[in-house]
């Protein structure tokens, strides 16, 4: 009898393969989006994570030198014989890669992923190996030692013996210590043995990870948010299916079907379907990701520094959570379904008024539910803090907007249809709010697209506007220079004096102010700070005050998260506690920062002399001073223009958007496909309601035409309703995700041509959906609206 | 000889494959030990750079005012990668040494690990010293020393103070280790009086006892059909000392060879007259291992029963091995120390 009934339901299918098309793109769309955002993340997780094993960041206490710099060799060997167990570590670049030397002998567990194909003798003596993935290998310039792919080691990174790391990077000293967890007894203090070194705790998560966490969070949502639009797809489809089935489902349970059976069957092909799909969408998300995964590498390595392999490594978690992610999301969509049909009176039957009732039950509920997440979203933005409070105020109110749509739609059409004059056109607005309940799990979809497109762009713009207004008082010298060394820096200072305006001495050094993790910079007094730095807040004359040592400057960022203000007390060393003269705006910069004056910096940080300048001058002058340098022996790359740094800059935060507008331009093409295809299933739904129309005399042409207005009409509706729903949502973003985020507030500016625009292409989208349909409509021949009489129940 | 072990220490594979720890194999550009070189003191103290192995090997029997007794391992492992010794990262001397303090009813073993040529480990012959980390052996003759270990359970400080002269094993410290030749430098000073403090996770324990201490190098000690070896170091009441070997071969009867040691000191060599047979043998996690033995040297009328005082005194370090301390009975009594390798 399984088979039979089987057949029975899955015959539906041959009669309507749109509705099956229309299930099982929905369904690989959404599972496609969302599982490529997630191979992405999990791509770039992995990578921080091989990252923080290499150097044992996260698990290992460190020792550095207290003054920045190196750690000599002699300090290594005192430490081992007081008995520390510590191992050490050195890193530099060698050309575009990261070369990481360790001593196998005394590494801690296994911070180092080499054990694989690892021969003690060859790695330690002669040339030495070199371990990295291939492509990092193949960057390799050329060496003695010998190449070992290892695929577990971190992105552009390269692992080998310390002797072979500081022959290449042509060094001395170590970098730093990592510490054993396991200590023998007995030790001496830290400062007994080796004084000038301090010792790190492990961090909790690896550095990057933290600070690319928001990042990840952004896709997250967006991926998150495609999938509910790819459901609602699915939900109406299957709505739509079940609908259709009835007949069939009364005939077979009147034939003595048992009703566990057939939901067990219905159950059974539903899951089925959803496998199909789910892996179509699980390749799908695969390509995805290998086409973004680039441009996120390339951003991530722009704003955080943080490696990321640019290909795309297949892992079981992911594409089994993409296709439990698809039987769940058709649960969800059809779960309603089957419960009515599995509660459904034996002879209910496909009853048109039943089905009218329940949605009008349903629609009290959609109102309320919409009402009860309106009311969440606002207490959310009152009172919530943080940034899943923020995402969670994103999800409240793009989910209430979504729900409140058709009954908003449904009340316009209705004030409409009264001032409607003339028969037509009272038929033409009825007959559109007939047809809502049809459309709307399509137009809630285009809502929700084209919010997300109007919140992100506006965040977008005014990320730039902000972000170029800032990058043109921030890089006001002409030309940064970076020596080598400290030599080099005093005679290349030494020779620039008398030839330029002003020499700008740059160096940062990492500490922690108030408690947060923090950068320390250093300002010489000139007038190129005064004339070009903007402050959020600062007290009179704060440039004077600093180069008098009254204070300090702290990013916007630090002030936040240690909750600082003006005038409040800043602990900047051991002896040294001085109030806060000023809060600037640092955007694109993750972490926090303090500026004081020279003096003040080197009495602070004895060991540090300041290796990069900025040089002002004018500017017709920069190719004679570059020229100049270039003949003292600084290698082109290390003389920077002030154009091209910015030029940098922008590219980066170009880049980061350049994702998120991908998944924009996705998203609204989902939306688009969804009107397509409810209009397709409609419009066989429909002849009968246009039969009596087309009898009464208007030609095909003209049906097909009000066909076309009426999806613009409702395409537009949902445009305009779109608008403010998108500025709340831009608001979010930048007031409070950005915040949580990033540290830092950003001004909003609106972009009404670009909001034009979007409008405009929606429209577009929704007459192209509606082009097929109507053509057909206008083909459809006579006989078959004829037909509609003869057959009529 | 003594203790042999091996560095070879991430070569599992090679270790399995050519005799214990890669000892089985093959020694190019390496010295080899000659026979009729002289042993001269305190330069052969030191190391020997040029050989592909060595070792200095301390084992102590102690007991606490009590009467309780304490076994002590010090150990410090020399494994030349090639023979040449330079200053810097790039040595290719690696160093490995192995501590470990054992009661009836405990046994506590740690290893440290370190390059040579930046100062980490090394050995210089005159004054003394040995070290690898904060672990010493050192003093301003080699007939005074200090002996210090250290791990995250348990560190020790021991004097040793020698009763008696050095002696060279073999022929004047030429110790032939196979019936095809293979062979090393060997010598002992079994006549160290032993006094110092363990720190346990219990609490300090001052004892006192006697030590034996071992010096050998050579580039390829084992033949590769020898699969291991059991070691014995017996000190007898009488102030007479044993010290004897067995080479075991997978498919032969293998190599013994034993030093019976006066009172005074004067060695007398047997080659191929040492016997050691297991009496009872443990399970430690699978792997079956002898800790009763019936030991004999007829030429000196030596008919005993051999006991570990802790059955379980296996180092799981790289490679793994058992060492312990002993009980000697029947035609003589007294204490020492077992090493035995190679078992599986």
């Amino acid at each position: 009898m399984n088979r039979a009934v089987l057949l029975a339901l899955l015959s539906h299918w041959r009669r309507a393969p749109l509705q099956l098309f229309t299930l099982i793109a929905g369904l690989a769309l959404a599972t496609g989006l969302w599982s490529g955002v997630q191979a992405i993340n999990a791509e770039a997780r992995a990578s921080y994570d091989a990252a923080a094993a290499t150097l044992g960041e996260g698990r290992f206490a460190r020792i550095e030198a207290a003054a920045g710099g190196e750690i000599p060799r002699a300090r290594y060997v005192a430490l081992r014989r007081a008995g520390w167990q510590v191992s050490p570590v050195v890193q530099g670049r060698l050309g575009p890669l990261r070369l990481v030397g360790i001593d196998p002998l005394t590494a801690p567990g296994e911070i180092a992923p080499v054990s694989e194909g690892a021969d003690i003798s060859a790695f330690l003596t002669g040339g030495g190996q070199v371990f990295g993935r291939a492509e990092a290998l193949e960057m390799l310039p050329e060496i003695d030692a010998v190449p070992v792919v290892a695929p577990e080691v971190a992105p552009n990174t390269v692992i080998t013996d310390i002797s072979v790391a500081l022959r290449l990077l042509d060094r001395e000293g170590i970098d730093a210590l990592l510490v054993d967890p396991e200590q023998p007894q007995g030790r001496p203090a830290l400062e007994e043995v080796a004084p000038g070194l301090s010792l790190r705790a492990p961090q909790a998560g690896s550095e990057v990870g933290r600070l690319t966490d928001s990042f990840h969070l952004n896709l997250t949502a967006f991926g998150l948010l495609c999938f509910a639009v790819g459901i609602f797809i699915v939900h109406g489809a299957v709505g739509l299916a079940f609908e259709q089935r009835r007949p069939v489902l009364r005939t077979m349970r009147a034939l003595g079907v048992p009703l566990g059976r057939l939901v067990g069957l219905m159950l059974a092909e539903m899951a089925a379907l959803a496998l199909i799909a789910g892996s179509l969408g699980v390749g799908l998300g695969w390509l995805l990701a290998s086409q973004l995964l680039p441009d996120v590498a390339a951003t991530l390595r722009g704003l955080y520094g943080a490696e990321v392999a640019g290909g795309l490594t297949l892992r079981p978690s992911w594409w089994l959570s993409g296709l439990g992610l698809a039987l769940a999301g058709t649960g969800l969509a059809a779960g309603a379904a089957l419960w009515r049909i599995a509660t459904m009176p034996l002879l209910a039957a496909g009853g048109r008024r039943a089905w009218a009732m329940a949605e009008a039950r349903g629609a009290l509920w959609q109102g309320a539910a919409a009402l009860a997440l309106f009311a969440l979203a606002t207490g959310l933005a009152l009172w919530g803090e943080g940034l899943v409070a923020g995402f969670a105020l994103l999800g409240a109110g793009l989910v209430a907007a979504a729900l409140a749509l058709p009954l908003v739609l449904g009340a316009v059409l209705a004030g409409a249809a009264r001032l409607a004059r003339g028969a037509l056109a009272q038929w033409f607005w009825a007959d559109t709010r007939q047809q809502l309940p049809g459309l709307s799990l399509a137009l809630m979809a285009l809502l929700l697209a084209m919010a997300a497109n109007i919140g992100v762009s506006t965040m977008v713009g005014s990320f730039r506007q902000t972000f170029t207004g800032f990058l043109d008082q921030r890089l006001a010298p002409e030309l940064y220079v970076e020596t080598a060394d400290d030599a080099e820096a005093r005679a290349i200072a030494a020779f620039l004096a008398p030839r330029v305006r002003s020499v700008l001495p740059l160096a940062s050094v990492e500490t922690e102010i108030a408690g947060q993790p923090a950068e320390m910079n250093l300002a010489r007094p000139d007038p190129t700070y005064p004339e070009n730095w903007r402050f959020l807040q600062s007290v009179e004359r704060p440039w004077q005050r600093l180069a008098a040592r009254e204070g300090a400057l702290i990013n916007e960022q630090l002030a936040r998260r240690a909750g600082l203000g003006l005038g409040d007390p800043l602990r900047l060393g051991p002896d040294t506690t001085l109030p806060v003269l000023g809060i600037y705006g640092d955007y694109g910069n993750p972490v926090g920062q303090v500026i004081v004056t020279e003096a003040l910096f080197a009495e602070l940080h004895p060991g540090i002399v300041p290796r990069r300048f900025g040089l002002r001058l004018d500017p017709d002058r920069v190719p004679e001073i570059r020229a100049a340098l270039e003949g003292r022996g600084l290698p082109p790359g290390a003389i920077t223009d002030q154009a091209a740094l910015k030029r940098f800059s922008l590219q980066v935060f170009e880049r980061t958007f350049a994702v998120t507008a991908a998944l924009n331009v996705l998203t609204l093409a989902v939306a688009g496909f969804a009107i397509l295809m409810s209009l397709l299933t409609l419009a066989a739904l429909r002849l009968p309601q246009l039969a009596p129309v087309w009898a009464l005399g208007l030609t095909r042409r003209r049906l097909a035409a009000l066909e076309m207005a009426r999806a613009v009409l409702l395409a537009a509706l949902t445009a305009l309703l779109a608008l403010p729903l998108g500025l709340a949502l831009a608001w979010v973003l930048l007031s409070v995700v950005n915040v949580a985020a990033f540290g830092w507030r950003l001004p909003m500016f609106v972009f009404p041509a670009a909001y034009g625009w979007l409008g405009l292409f929606a429209l577009l989208a929704a007459a192209a959906a509606a082009l097929w349909p109507a053509i057909r409509l206008a083909r459809t021949p006579p006989a078959v609206l004829l037909g509609v009489f003869a057959s009529e129940r | 000889m003594n203790a042999r072990i091996l560095l070879l220490l991430c070569l599992p594979a090679a270790a399995q494959a050519q005799g214990f720890a890669g000892l089985g194999g093959a020694a190019e550009g390496f010295a080899l030990p000659e026979r009729g070189r002289a042993l001269s003191f305190p330069a052969d103290h030191g190391a020997h750079p040029a050989f592909r192995i060595e070792w200095w090997y301390v084992t102590a029997n102690l007991e606490t005012p009590d009467g309780t007794p304490y076994g002590l391992q010090w150990t410090l492992f020399r494994s030349a990668l090639a023979p040449r010794d330079t200053r810097g990262w790039d040595s290719p001397q690696l160093w490995l040494g192995h501590a470990a303090v054992t009661s009836a009813e405990t046994h506590h073993y740690t290893q440290r690990l370190a390059r040579g040529g930046i100062g980490q480990a090394g050995v210089e012959p005159a004054p003394f010293e040995a070290w690898i980390d904060d672990w010493r052996m050192a003093g301003p003759d080699f007939d005074d020393l200090t002996l210090s270990a250290s791990g995250p359970e348990f560190s020790y400080e021991v004097t040793l103070d020698a009763q008696g002269p050095l002696v060279r094993h073999g022929e004047a410290g030429f110790s032939v280790k196979s019936a095809e030749g293979q062979a090393s430098h060997y010598y002992s000073q079994p006549f160290f009086t032993a006094r110092g403090t363990l720190h346990l996770p219990e609490g300090p324990v001052e004892v006192s006892g006697s030590a034996w201490f071992d010096h050998e190098w050579s580039s390829q000690p084992l033949s590769d059909r020898q699969t291991g070896w059991d070691w014995f170091s017996l000190s007898f009441e009488s102030g007479a000392k044993l010290m004897g070997f067995q080479l075991r071969e997978a498919e032969a009867a293998g190599y013994s060879y034993a030093s019976w040691i006066a009172p005074d000191g004067a060695l007398t060599p047997y080659v191929e007259a040492f016997e050691a047979e297991p009496l009872e043998t443990v399970d430690l996690d699978g792997i079956e291992v002898p800790v009763r033995w019936a030991v004999r040297l007829p030429q000196e009328g030596v008919a005993v029963e051999v006991e570990a005082l802790n059955a379980g005194a296996w180092n799981a370090l790289s490679p793994p091995y058992w060492e312990g301390p002993v009980t000697v009975s029947g035609s003589h009594v007294g204490e020492g120390y077992l090493e035995m390798t190679g078992y599986e």
